[in-house]
C-alpha cells in the first residue's frame, strides 16, 4: 500500500511510494531457479569439451560448493539487509561507496547480458523450428526484441504477476528434466543410457578439469539473484533464506541429473560441442513426447531466465539511483504497479543492443565474469560483516554454519575459476577488469560528489564493533 | 508465408508494447509530482509501520 496523509480538504494524498511487499518464498525460489535453469539446458556442456565427462562432473560439484557458499553467505547477510539491490545494498552498508558502485554495476551487467543471451536463445530456437518446417534463414531479431519487450512489460506491470508466471514456467522446465530422467529408465542401465561405454578417463588430465570450472558456473549462475527481492518479500528474514537454499538444492539435483542423462547418451566429444544438449538427449531416446517436452522446457527456461534477469537488473539500477550513485530519476516507483518502471524501461535498449550483437559467447562470458567478481566480493564482505557485527549484535533470519570456512572456500574457488577463465578467455578477463577500473575512476572523480553517504546507512544496526 | 507473417507480427507487437509503456510512463510523469515518484525509501517496512 502507498503511505498516505490526509490533506486539509479531507482527501488522502500520497506521501511515499515504496515497492510492494507481496512476495513469498515460492517467488524467491522462482526468481533464483528461474534465472539459472537455462544453464542446465545449455552451456554447462562446454565444460565437457574442456575436461571430459568426469571433468565436467567434478566441475559441477566444485562449482556447486562455490554456489552453496554463495547461497549460505547471501542468505545470512540479506536476512539483515532487507533492501532492493541485493549485494549492492550489502556492499554500501558493510564496505563503502566505491565497492557498492562496482558491485551494483557487476549485477546490472551480469543480469542484462544474461537477459540478452536468453533472448538470443529464444530467437535461435525459433529459427531452428522454422528451418525444420522448411523456412530457412528466419531472422531471429524480431523475436529477440519481442522476448525482451514482452517480459519487460510483465515486469513493468507488477512483481507478483511477474514472479508467479516465472514460478509456473520454471516448474515446467524443472519437471521436464525429471521426466526425461525417468524416460531414460535409470533402473535399466545399458538399455537407453550407456555410461559404461561412454565414460572415459580425463582426456586432458587435471588441467582440463581446472579449465572446466569456468563453464561449470552455468549450472548455477544467477542463484544469488534471489536477494534482489528482499525489499518486496513479506518476510525477508524467512523468505530469502528459505527460497535461496531450496533453490540451491533444486539446482544441485537438476545439475546432477542433467549430467547423468547427457553423459549416458552422448560421447564426450559430441556433448562438449552440443548447442542444446538436453534437447539432443531427448531426441536420442526416440520419444516424440520427450522431444516436445524438452523443447518446451528449453524455451521456458530461457524465457524464465530473461524474466528474472529483468527483475534483478532493474532493482540494482533502481537502488543505485535512489542513493544518487546514478541520477535519482531512475529511482521512480510506479504509483499503480509499484515497480521501478524507469529502470525497467532504461535497460530495455541496453539489453536489445547486446542481443543484436549476436555474440552469444562474448555476452555470456562478460556476464559470468561480472558474476564472479561479485562472488569474490561476497567472501570478503561476510568476513568484514561478522567481524564488525558479530552474531550477538544483530538479529539474523539465518546464520550460516562453519564461519569462516564458507568464505575462505568461496575465495579459493573464485581464484581457481579466475585461472580457468584466464586459460580460455584471457583477453575477455583483462578487458572486463580494465572496464571496471575505468568506470571506478569515473565514479571517484565525477559521480561520488552526488552520493549522500549519511543517508545510505538505512538498516537499524548498532555501530560496528571497533567504530 | 506463415513465418514471414509471424516476423511482422513480432515487430508489430514489440512496437505496441514499447509505445504502451512509454505513453504510460509519460502519463505517470504528468500526473504525479516527481518528489512523490522518487519518494521510495530503503529500510521502511510497511508491515512494521502499521503496528
Amino acid at each position: 500500500m502507498t503511505d498516505t496523509v490526509t490533506a486539509g480538504d479531507g482527501t488522502a494524498a500520497p506521501q511515499r511510494i515504496n515497492l510492494l511487499k507481496v512476495l513469498g518464498p515460492v517467488h524467491v525460489w522462482a526468481l533464483g531457479v528461474g534465472i539459472v535453469l537455462v544453464g542446465e539446458y545449455m552451456g554447462w556442456n562446454f565444460s565437457v569439451a574442456k575436461g571430459g565427462a568426469y571433468g565436467s562432473l567434478i566441475a559441477c560439484w566444485f562449482i556447486g560448493l562455490l554456489y552453496t557458499c554463495v547461497a549460505m553467505i547471501d542468505s545470512e547477510v540479506t536476512s539483515t539487509v532487507a533492501a532492493a539491490g541485493g549485494q549492492y545494498a550489502q556492499a554500501k552498508h558493510i564496505v563503502g561507496p566505491l565497492m557498492a558502485f562496482n558491485v551494483g554495476l557487476y549485477l546490472v551487467m551480469a543480469y542484462t547480458m544474461l537477459e540478452a543471451a536468453d533472448a538470443l536463445v529464444v530467437g535461435d530456437l525459433l529459427t531452428i523450428v522454422a528451418g525444420q518446417f522448411g523456412h530457412e534463414g528466419l531472422d531471429p531479431k524480431p523475436f529477440v526484441v519481442l522476448t525482451i519487450l514482452g517480459l519487460a512489460w510483465l515486469n513493468y506491470r507488477g512483481v507478483f504477476m511477474t514472479l508467479t508466471a516465472n514460478f509456473v514456467i520454471t516448474a515446467i522446465a524443472f519437471i521436464a528434466i525429471l521426466v526425461l530422467f525417468i524416460g531414460v529408465e535409470p533402473w535399466n542401465p545399458g538399455k537407453i543410457v550407456h555410461h559404461e561405454d561412454l565414460l572415459t578417463d580425463l582426456p586432458y588430465g587435471w588441467i582440463g578439469v581446472i579449465a572446466a570450472l569456468q563453464f561449470g558456473m552455468w549450472y548455477y549462475l544467477g542463484i544469488e539473484g534471489t536477494c534482489q527481492a528482499a525489499e518486496e518479500v513479506r518476510s525477508p528474514g524467512r523468505a530469502i533464506p528459505l527460497g535461496t537454499m531450496s533453490g540451491m538444492i533444486t539446482l544441485l539435483i537438476a545439475a546432477t541429473l542433467t549430467w547423468w542423462i547427457a553423459s549416458g547418451l552422448m560421447p564426450w566429444e559430441y556433448l562438449g560441442q552440443a548447442g542444446v544438449p538436453l534437447y539432443d538427449a531427448s531426441r536420442l531416446t526416440g520419444s516424440v513426447t520427450l522431444q516436445v517436452l524438452l523443447f518446451v522446457g528449453t524455451l521456458f527456461s530461457a524465457v524464465a531466465s530473461a524474466n528474472g534477469c529483468i527483475n534483478d537488473a532493474s532493482r540494482s539500477w533502481f537502488s543505485m539511483g535512489r542513493d544518487h550513485y546514478l541520477p535519482v530519476w531512475f529511482a521512480a516507483v510506479h504509483p499503480r504497479y509499484r515497480t521501478p518502471y524507469r529502470s525497467i524501461l532504461f535497460l530495455i535498449p541496453v539489453a536489445v543492443s547486446f542481443g543484436f550483437t549476436g555474440l552469444l559467447d562474448q555476452v555470456i562470458t562478460f556476464s559470468i565474469l561480472s558474476g564472479l567478481l561479485g562472488y569474490t566480493f561476497m567472501s570478503l564482505n561476510v568476513l568484514k560483516f561478522r567481524k564488525q557485527w558479530p552474531l550477538d549484535s544483530i538479529n539474523r533470519g539465518y546464520v550460516h554454519p562453519f564461519h569462516p570456512m564458507p568464505a575462505i572456500t568461496l575465495l579459493i574457488l573464485c581464484g581457481a575459476t579466475y585461472f580457468a577463465t584466464f586459460l580460455g578467455y584471457g583477453g575477455s578477463l583483462l578487458s572486463i577488469m580494465a572496464f571496471y577500473i575505468v568506470i571506478s575512476i569515473w565514479f571517484h572523480f565525477h559521480r561520488y560528489q552526488y552520493v549522500r553517504r549519511g543517508d545510505q546507512f538505512t538498516m537499524p544496526w548498532p555501530k560496528p564493533r571497533g567504530y | 508465408m506463415f513465418w514471414t507473417l509471424l516476423t511482422y507480427l513480432a515487430w508489430g507487437l514489440s512496437a505496441f508494447i514499447a509505445i504502451w509503456m512509454l505513453v504510460d510512463a509519460y502519463r505517470v510523469g504528468q500526473e504525479y509530482d516527481e518528489d512523490i515518484l522518487v519518494s521510495s525509501r530503503e529500510g521502511t517496512d510497511e508491515l512494521l509501520d502499521k503496528d
